[in-house]
Parts: C-alpha cells; structure tokens; sequence
C-alpha cells in the first residue's frame, strides 16, 4: 500500500500553562490520502484546532507533541530543522485560517502578500510573478485581480479577504490543505460561495483537505471521511456518508440531532441538545469522557475507558455499546423533549413599528468639523414597519449589514431612532431609553447575543437576578432573594449556583442566567438578539428549546433575530426576512420553505449548508458584496445581486408589496404567479424519522 | 489628502494667532516693568519713560498685538528689547542649530532604541530582553546633567571629545558634527528607554497577531517575517513618540544646552523670558509652535503611509 500523504499515529499535544500540561490532543491516529478531502468535526474545547497546527507543526511557544508522531509522505515533521519545515511549508502544506481579516497583514498590498507566497519557491523574475499574482486571484474568482492585487485587506470584504487566504495557500501548489473553519466568519450567502469555490479546488488539483469545522452542514457536503473530536479524543471516524446515516457513537447523534434543519419546526420535531457541556481539560472524567452528557451511559462506561474498536474495516468508534448500537437495539437519539405545543395566539397586536428609522452618524474628524463639512449618516433601519401579535414569536433573518441587531437596539432604547412610531400595549414608546417608565422596562426585556455583554462580571448571579426584581417589579430584598432559586430552576441551573460570578459559568450557563433575568420581570414582549450563535451546537440546541418553553409558560411575545434561517424557522411563528435596513419578506413561518421567495430569501434558503450528504440542494450563489448602507440602491435595494433582476424598473422604482393567499407577503417587481412560477422549493425536513 | 494637507496648514494657522495671543497675555500680565529690566534699578523717571516711548509701552495691548501681528505677516519679529539685534536672524541661527542638535540625536536614538526593543521583544523572557530592560530603565532614571557630566567625564576626558559645544554662527554641520556628539548622546539617552520599551512592547502584539502565521507559513525566512511584516506594523505607534520627542528636542533642551553650552532653541527662550523680552519670546514660541506642528503632522502623514487602515481626511 503507498504511503499516505499525512499520518498522525498516536499523537498527543499539550500546551504549557501554569496549572501544568495541558493535553488538548490525546492518542490520535489518522491518515490522510492522496486527494482525499477528511472532515475533522468538534465544539469549541475538542482539540480541532490545535489538532490542525499540530498537523502543520506551527504549535507556538506554549504548544509542543508530547508523544506520538506526525509523518508527512512518510517523515517525521518532528525531525526537520527549520529549513526542512519551510520548505514544507513553502510547498507541501497550507493553511487557511477562521479569521481572514486578522490573517492578512494589514499594511501590506494583497498583491504583494499573494506574491510572496509564489515568489520563494521558484526562481521567477517580477513581471512573471505579477502575472502568476493576477492569475491566482483570478482562480479563487474575485472580480478585477488587478484592483484587488493593489488594495489593502480593508479594502475588501471578508469574503474577498478569504479568497485571498485561499489564494495565498494555492500559490505554492500544496499537496494538503489545512482549513481551519475557512467559512465560520463569514455570511450564509458569501460562506455558499466560498465552499463552491474550495469543492472545485480540491477536486480540480487533486489536492487533499483537513477541514477542521463545528458546522455538520459544511463538512457533510465537502468530504469523503468525518472524523468527530470529543474532549480532546476521537470518539468516531467513518465515511461521511455512513457517519450521516448511521452515527455509531452517541456524541455523534447528539451533534446530528442538534442542528436544526431547513423547516424543523419546534412544534413538530423538538431538537434534541445534549445534556451538560464539554469537560475542562484539566478535569476529566476516568471512564468515557461523554459518559456525563450520554443518554446511554451504564456503569462501565464511568469506570472503563471505552477503546478504539473497528466495527467495519473503515470505521472507528470508541464506545462501549457500539454493537448494540449497529445492531439497532438501543437508540442513542433522544427524545427527551416533547414538542413545544404552539396555542392559537389572540389576534391582539402588542408591538406596533411604524417608518423606523435608524442611523449611526459617520465619524466625522475634529478638521472636519472646523471645516464645515456636514455631518453624514448611515442608514442602518430604513422605514421599517414591524407588528408583532400577543405570545407570538417573530422571527428576523439577516445577515450582517441587514440592521436586524440595530432595529433591537432601537426598540429596547439602546440607540435611539430617529424617526418613527413605536407603540408597545397601545403606550407609545420614547425612544430614548432613559425617557421610559419602570413600567414599560418591565415589559420589555433583551437577551443578547453575548451574555457577557449583559452580565455584570462583578456581580454574582444572585445579585444580577434580583437587581429587575427589586428595580422593576419593587419587590424588597428578602422577597428578590428568595426569588432566585426559583429563577435559576427555570433556567435547569443548580440553586447553588447563586454565590457565583459569571466568569465561573460556561457560555451556556451564562445565557441561562440572562435568560432567567429577562423573564423575571413577566416581559409582554421579549428580544432576543442573536441568543445562541455564540454558543456550540450541543448547548444552541438546549437554549432554544428553553426560550420556547418560557416563553410559553410566561405568555410572552418574542422577537427572535438570527442569520441562520433554519434557526428562525424552527422557533419563530412568522418570520420577516431583512436586507440593507428594509423587510424583502414577511408571512406565516411554516410556509417560508416553500416558494414563492422573495428573490433573496431564496438564495439565503439555498446558501444553506445542509447537514446531511445525500440532499442535493437548489444553486442560487449571489455575486458582489452588500452595498453601503451609507449610500443604499435606488429602487429595490436588492438590485445590485439579484439574480432575477428585472431591468430599470428594479433600479428606478421602489417594488410593491405582494400578498398571496395565505399570507406571505414579498417586496418585489416580480408577481406572486410567476416567481411561483419560476422557483422550485428547496429540500427540506419534512419532520419523518432520519 | 491634499485638502487635508490645506486644512491641518489652516489649523496650524490658528493655533500659532492663538499662541503669539495667549503669550501676549501672560507677558502683560507678568510682573515687573520691561524698562526697568534693561535699564537697571537706578535710572531716573525721565529714562524710563522715554524707554517706554520708544519701546511704545504706553499703546493699548491692542494696538501693540496689532502692529506685532502685522509686522510678523509681513516677516518681519522686531527687535529684541534687550540686544536691539533683529530677532529673525537671530531665531533662525538658533532654530538651525537646534534643527542640526535634534536631527543628529533622532539619528542616533531612533535605530538605536528600536533595534534595541525589537531585540528584547524577540528575546522575551530571555537574559538579552532583561540586560535591555535593565539598561535601559537604569538610564531613564538619571537626570540629563548626571549622564550629561558622566558622559563628559568618560568621552571628553579620556577620548578628547569637546566638551564645550558653543559653535559660532554660521558653522556647517559636518564642521559642528563634533560638538553635537555629547549633547546628542545625552539625549539620545534620555528618549532610548522610552521608544525601545514602546517598540518591544509594540513588536510583542504584532507577534501575537495571526498574520505572523500566516506569513511563517508562506514559509518565508524568520527575519524576513520580522523584517517586513512585523515591524512595519510595531513601528507605526513609535512615530507619534518620536515626533513629539522632536519638538522636545527642538525647544525643550535647555538643561542639556546649558551643560555643553550650546546655542539652541532652548537657551534662547530662557533668556528671552529671564530679559521680559517679549519681542524675542514671541518670535522663539512661533518658531517652536511651528516646528512641534509640523513635527506632529509630518508623524500623522507617515503613520497613514505605514498603516493604511487610517484613510488620512475621510
Ligand atoms: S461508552 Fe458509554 S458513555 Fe461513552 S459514549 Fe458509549 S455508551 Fe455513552
Ligand atoms: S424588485 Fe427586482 S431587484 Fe428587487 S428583488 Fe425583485 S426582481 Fe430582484
């Protein structure tokens, strides 16, 4: 058998840190062919990345392999001298990166950071070098090469700046590539374009990929081999297709059945999270390291660490009950969580938005000012007219630049607007916050995309819960305390958590508190900001089905906004699509999935990774970037990317708002019948067994 | 950029009206009479005023400020009240002197210093970053007349540099070079701790920063990773230091040129205000107003050259 081009055989890695050695990798075997394209999944703490610098040796100060070996085409990496790592850096493997911005140097012109990828291995004079800079640019498919090869990376968007990460690793012709969650910065839209970009690449050279990812969409439908990292271990490694339909290892399962998917409703089929969170590094459990969180564990699994069987030839998984698993005996999917029943909401309006406006003022320097220049703003919410009904949710999609995270900002009196109504329970709300009553603060609440953000790290838990006690709901002392307990069962965290600080809490448990805080003041209407994204797919999960539930016990409202559309659709009961500060779509969630789209919702619909190799998918990419909300499009603010452009008529005059039957209304020249007409749905969940 | 130009120049304008103003302000405010400083305590009542006439002491403020103004449009700074000399010629002597002082000592301390710091930020932790750290903090401690005499006492003494830097009017700088060394040096020690610490500092964040990796793993030679793309980005903040450390340079050596007795900026202006002057100490706080100014913005036009993320007047 040839040897494989990349062999990691029983390889542990450590960092240096003050409590000791940390081990971040332990035991890992893999190989990686010629070409091949392997997909290393994990959440935040698995070991992925520091797994993917070990792969390149590029460890850092603290980082070093504490046993075992990496073999590149059969060498020992370990054995090279500074010259030897490279020349393999300068030709055998290259790196892309998660965050595209921070990996470019920022004082540097693009073209002359590409060049110098290209320009060390191979004796080429400067007019050849340009062209050879140009030609790459060109390959990974940004518009006008020569402009993009004399800017700077601010000078472009992050989509670009990533194609020229892809285009600096491409210069040498490497054999592997490593790409670190290339996408994870980036928009649904750009992220679909980029993926198609690095299919093609890695199918068109023949090169070979780790992709290292925590999206299961991503990795679904770009690789031939999965391998699952759990706590630092490798818990399950098989052929992507297989790994999809048949997970033999209960963390496997837990990450399948916590993503949603394109129309999962919570009402129909609830996520099923995993229990718990990752362990810390330095406190591991004996047996299973997933025994804590699995539905399945038993005694054994506590005391005995479970090894490394081969249940086929090709597969690998490290659990106990793997047999009974294949044979179909037990069931490690969950369904602990019953579906979230949605009530026939009272037709009463409790939100009204009527011609918001949003601006930010652009920065204007102390010379300008002298100089009179006037000042100059961005349109972040552009006449925005927004209802949302008593105990509904609604559900707003964007992505960045869309003003979504703005119009929440505005409502709850963060920024303050600078046109429009808002009504809140037929009161009219002032827009600044300091204007409101305690009353109206009561009613409405936020949660934020960082916990962080809105928790006092100061403050133990028990203090930040009973500060809207005693401050929105007057409530004495003695009375918020004994209050807290309650609130934190709400939330499934312990009593004892109280004493703590947040900076004692995970992620997780930190949006649990703000959650528990949001409702502690019975909100009318609760914000919701971006709630999980920056949480892991395991804990995402857990906190979706905890918003719904409480939201149900408190009769409360919700305004939900996310970038992820499947996120949306499956806890909101209407959904309003966002681009550039407008609505382009609103209606009923349950039939967004289903044409007619508005021209963009089609495409964020089709951008979709979704996490399961055998769906083909409809191909809607949009070209160019979002314009400046400084200086927006005439006519439909789409018009710049739209695929089914009409002419003049979309750049000179603002679309109509089109109702169909059932209530979906788009803003779009195109009439209900034909984009009806012309769409075809895309795939989606259709709620029966996997 | 070229209206930014225009516009910090029109800024600069006003800051140098508000300055002549303000110092205008303080010296009527001062007290003591003009006269009787050049005159001496013992002349008669008719002396004085007839110096007061000349010197047209008697005007409103107003009017004075006024004539002073126009006169200093029209190029012209007056005459010292205590030399009767011209106080253009005069300014402008010491300004070159001071101009030759501080470029020299930047010469020398800002490749000095620099390397120094990227040195021990590439060597963090080690015994070279601890020896730099050390040295450089002992230096910083000590007043410009101790290292200023120690560093007579070891180079003038023993190696025969001079040690009395009064040059003539009208000395070139290749002929000045040897009197400029000691003053300079002593300088030079004074900014070393503070723009080496400031670049280690600078140098160990840019390490820190995922383009390093990116650009190690280009595969590109360690010093060409640190030579081009570190330390163009650890320098940018070292800019604005070493602009303000010009215009200290520029007007702030008076203890430096008094040790060496050299004839700068600095000196000048002591005199000036020792004297009531006012004639002179407007015209020398112009010449420095102008030249921190210029320094100041000289450093915002090259911090935008090396950092492009800052769109210079957008
Ligand atoms: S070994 Fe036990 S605890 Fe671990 S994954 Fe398998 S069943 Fe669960
Ligand atoms: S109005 Fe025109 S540009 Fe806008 S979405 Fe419809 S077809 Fe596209």
């Amino acid at each position: 058998m040839a040897v494989p081009l990349l062999q990691l055989k029983d390889l542990s890695v450590a960092y240096r840190s003050r409590r000791g050695a940390l081990r971040a990798v332990r035991d890992l075997s893999l190989e990686i062919a010629k070409g091949q394209t392997y997909g290393l999944v994990g959440e935040s703490g698995s070991g992925k990345t520091t797994l993917a610098l070990a792969v390149l040796n590029y460890l850092g100060k603290d980082g070093y392999i504490e046993s075992g070996q990496v073999l590149f085409e059969g060498a020992d990496m370990a054995a090279l001298d500074e010259a030897g790592l490279r020349a393999l850096w300068q030709g055998g493997m290259a790196h892309v990166p998660q965050n595209p911005f921070t990996a470019l140097n920022p004082s540097m012109r693009i073209g002359e950071q590409v060049a110098e990828a290209i320009a060390l291995n191979s004796e080429i004079d400067a007019p050849e070098i340009e062209t050879r800079v140009l030609d790459l640019l060109a390959q990974v498919r940004l518009p006008d090469p020569a402009r993009v090869a004399r800017a700077y990376p601010h000078e472009i968007s992050g989509g670009q700046q990533q194609r020229v990460i892809i285009a600096i690793a491409l210069g040498r012709q490497p054999s592997l590539l490593v790409l670190d969650e290339p996408t994870t910065a980036l928009d649904v839209t750009t992220e679909a374009v980029v993926l198609d970009l690095l299919r093609e690449l890695v199918r068109d050279r023949d090169t070979a990929a780790l992709y290292v990812s925590h999206n299961l969409g991503v990795v679904a439908g770009l690789t031939d081999r999965v391998a699952v990292l759990y706590a630092s271990e490798l818990v399950e490694d098989a052929p992507t297709k297989e790994l999809y339909r048949q997970p033999l290892h209960p963390y496997t399962r837990g990450l399948l059945d916590s993503v949603p998917r394109l129309g999962q409703r919570k009402d129909v089929k609830p996520l099923q999270g995993i229990e718990g969170q990752i362990p810390s590094l330095t406190d591991l459990p004996s047996g299973c390291l997933f025994a804590p969180r699995c539905p399945l564990a038993i005694d054994q699994c506590w005391e005995e660490r479970p090894p490394l069987d081969h249940p086929t030839p090709d597969r690998r998984v490290r659990c106990h009950r793997w047999p009974e698993i294949l044979a179909g005996e037990v069931d490690a999917g969950r369904d602990a969580v019953e579906p979230i029943q949605v009530e026939d909401y009272q037709p009463e309006t409790i939100l009204t938005v009527e011609q918001l406006d949003v601006q930010y003022p652009i920065q204007r320097s102390l010379a300008d000012v002298l100089a009179g220049e006037p000042a100059r703003y961005v349109q972040v919410v552009d006449q925005l007219d927004l209802r949302i009904r008593s105990r509904e949710t609604l559900g707003v999609v964007g992505e960045s630049g869309s003003g979504k995270s703005s119009l929440a900002r505005a409502l709850i009196g963060l920024v303050a607007a600078e046109g429009g109504e808002v009504e809140l329970l037929g009161v009219q709300l002032p827009a600044r916050l300091d204007a409101r009553s305690t009353e109206t603060l009561a009613h409405l609440q936020m949660v934020f995309q960082n916990p962080e953000e809105a928790l006092n790290p100061y403050l133990t838990i028990a203090e930040s819960l009973r500060r809207p006690l005693r401050n929105l709901r007057g409530m004495s002392y003695a009375e918020a305390q004994a209050m807290v307990p309650q609130l934190l069962e709400s939330v499934r965290l312990p009593a004892e958590y109280a004493r703590r600080l947040p900076g004692q809490l995970s992620g997780g448990e930190k949006q649990r508190v703000a959650i528990a805080r949001a409702f502690a003041t019975h909100p009318d209407l609760l914000l919701a900001d971006e709630p999980v994204s920056a949480l892991d797919v395991s804990v995402q999960a857990n906190i979706l089905n905890l918003l719904a539930e409480l939201q149900n016990e408190h009769d409360t409202a919700m305004l939900f906004i996310a970038h992820d559309i499947a996120v949306v659709g499956y806890l909101a009961d209407r959904i309003a699509v966002m681009y550039l500060g407008q609505l382009m779509q609103q209606g009923p969630a349950e039939i967004i999935f289903d044409p007619p789209y508005h021209p963009y919702t089609e495409a964020l619909l089709s951008a979709v990774p979704p996490p399961d190799p055998f769906v083909k998918q409809e191909h809607i990419r949009l070209s160019g970037e979002v314009p400046s909300a400084a200086d927006p499009p005439s006519g439909c603010p789409f018009h710049t990317r739209c695929p089914r452009f009409l002419g003049d008529i979309c750049v000179e005059q603002e679309p109509p708002w089109r109702e169909t039957q059932d209530g979906k209304a788009i803003y779009c020249h195109i009439p209900i019948e034909e984009l009806q007409a012309a769409q075809s749905p895309v795939l989606r969940f259709n709620g029966e067994g996997d | 950029m070229a209206r930014y130009i225009l516009r910090r120049l029109a800024f600069l304008a006003l800051t140098l009206v508000l300055t002549s103003l303000l110092i205008f302000v303080i010296t009527q405010l001062l007290p003591g009479d003009v006269c009787r400083v050049i005159l001496g305590r013992e002349v008669g009542e008719a002396a004085s005023q007839a110096c007061r006439a000349e010197l047209r002491l008697d005007d409103p403020a107003l009017v004075r400020y006024g004539d002073w103004l126009s006169g200093f449009l029209r190029g012209d700074m007056g005459l010292s009240y205590s030399t009767d000399a011209e106080i253009g010629p005069l300014v402008a002597e010491r300004l070159g002197n001071s101009l030759m002082l501080a470029g020299f000592t930047l010469a020398i301390a800002v490749p000095l210093a620099t390397g120094l710091g990227a040195l021990a930020a590439l060597n963090e932790g080690k015994w070279l970053d601890n020896l730099i750290s050390v040295f450089s903090l002992a230096v910083v401690g000590l007043p410009e007349f101790v290292t200023g005499i120690v560093l007579i006492e070891l180079l003038a003494f023993r190696v025969g540099l001079p040690a009395n830097s009064s040059i003539r009017p009208g000395t070139g700088f290749f002929e000045a070079l040897p009197s400029l060394i000691l003053p300079a040096l002593t300088a030079t020690l004074v900014l070393l701790a503070y723009i080496a610490r400031l670049t280690r500092a600078g140098v160990l964040e840019e390490l820190k920063q995922p383009y390093v990796r990116t650009a190690a793993l280009k595969g590109l030679p360690r010093w060409v990773v640190i030579l081009r793309h570190v330390l163009r980005n650890a320098l940018a903040p070292t800019i604005t230091v070493v602009a303000i450390s010009f215009g200290w340079l520029i007007s702030g050596l008076v203890v430096i040129e008094n040790v060496f007795n050299y004839p700068g900026l600095g000196r000048l202006m002591v005199f000036a205000i020792s004297r009531r002057d006012l004639p002179l100490l407007q015209g020398v706080a112009m010449v420095t107003v102008l030249a921190f100014a210029l320094a100041n913005l000289g450093a915002d036009l090259l911090y935008a050259a090396l950092n492009p993320r800052i769109r210079v007047g957008e």
